[in-house]
């Protein structure tokens, strides 16, 4: 498996046209801004926990085992979505798909790049535009800087990450980033409001 | 809104994030094409529906993705207790099971 994510990503890759949905959209309120992140390597990973440490080697970043956490090093996050799950996104351009492709201890890694779009929304009222649609507690104590959780926007499923006290990271699948944007640029004017 | 504790997130979490997976504890056969049509109409189409205390599989789709059980009350719609997928049926539900775990 791992094997032939490899083979795949060094067949395509350097072909691939790449057009990302939303490129380059951006709006501004009073207290937020909301803009379409650049494109980014992206990797769903499945593993049991016994093969934790030989894949935290191999991708270089410990992958966090307590829920709604995440972990960062050298332009990686990885991202606790489940007992067994990851998002593990990689923005400073290395493949995580490739560093699996090693790791001989039973894992399953996807490549989800292009599935996924990341959105960033920033400023002092980023917590009320993603409430505006988001159920979860975002307050500092409840959802401090570097946690992560899978959770919901408005009628959507998105993964949420706060990077910073007033930052978030929105990603979201390909087909719904319109109507994610859209709702967090509405959610952006009302915060404002 | 519902808060739902998860056990495997370990916290309480907004109910739009969960989702109802119907009856717990309802095991299928071993042999299931042994099973006579009457038992295998009982393991299939036939749910208790009680007025009070429910044992129920809930899932977190839009969390953790996991299935577990719930205790809930039919008659106040609160979760007593939430435990994890495989644990047995609790014996003893928590007297004031409602603190901490839904309100």
């Amino acid at each position: 498996m791992a094997k032939a994510a490899a083979k795949t990503a060094a067949a395509t890759s350097p072909s691939a046209e790449r057009r990302p949905a939303l490129a380059g959209r951006s709006t501004s309120a009073t207290g937020v801004k909301v803009e379409v992140l650049a494109p980014a390597e992206r990797m769903s990973l499945r593993a049991p926990e016994a093969s934790l440490a030989a894949l935290s080697k191999a991708l270089g970043v410990t992958l966090p085992k307590q829920p709604k956490t995440s972990a960062t090093k050298g332009g990686r996050t990885a991202m606790w979505l489940g007992p067994d799950e990851w998002l593990v996104i990689d923005e400073a351009g290395n493949d995580p798909l490739a560093d699996c492709a090693g790791v001989s201890a039973l894992h399953s890694a996807v490549g989800i790049s292009h599935r996924n779009i990341g959105i960033s929304v920033v400023g002092p009222a980023a917590a009320a535009a993603i409430n505006s649609g988001c159920p979860q507690d975002l307050s500092l104590d409840a959802f401090p800087v570097g946690a992560a959780s899978r959770t919901i926007l408005g009628k959507v499923e998105i993964v949420l990450l706060r990077t910073a006290q007033d930052a978030f990271r929105v990603e979201c699948w390909r087909s719904f980033s319109d109507y994610v944007f859209t709702f967090l640029s509405e959610g952006a004017r009302d915060a404002a409001g | 809104m519902l808060l739902i504790r998860c056990p495997y997130c370990e916290e309480e979490r907004p109910e739009l994030e969960f989702r109802n997976a119907g009856e717990a504890h309802i095991a299928r056969s071993g042999n299931i094409a042994g099973e006579s049509d009457d038992d295998f109409e009982k393991f299939f189409f036939i749910r208790s529906n009680p007025k009070g205390i429910i044992y129920e599989r809930w899932r977190h789709i839009h969390g953790c993705a996991r299935f577990f059980n719930a205790v809930r009350d039919t008659v106040t719609d609160k979760f007593v207790m939430t435990y994890k997928a495989g644990e047995p049926k609790p014996s003893k539900l928590p007297k004031n099971g409602n603190e901490g775990v839904a309100k």
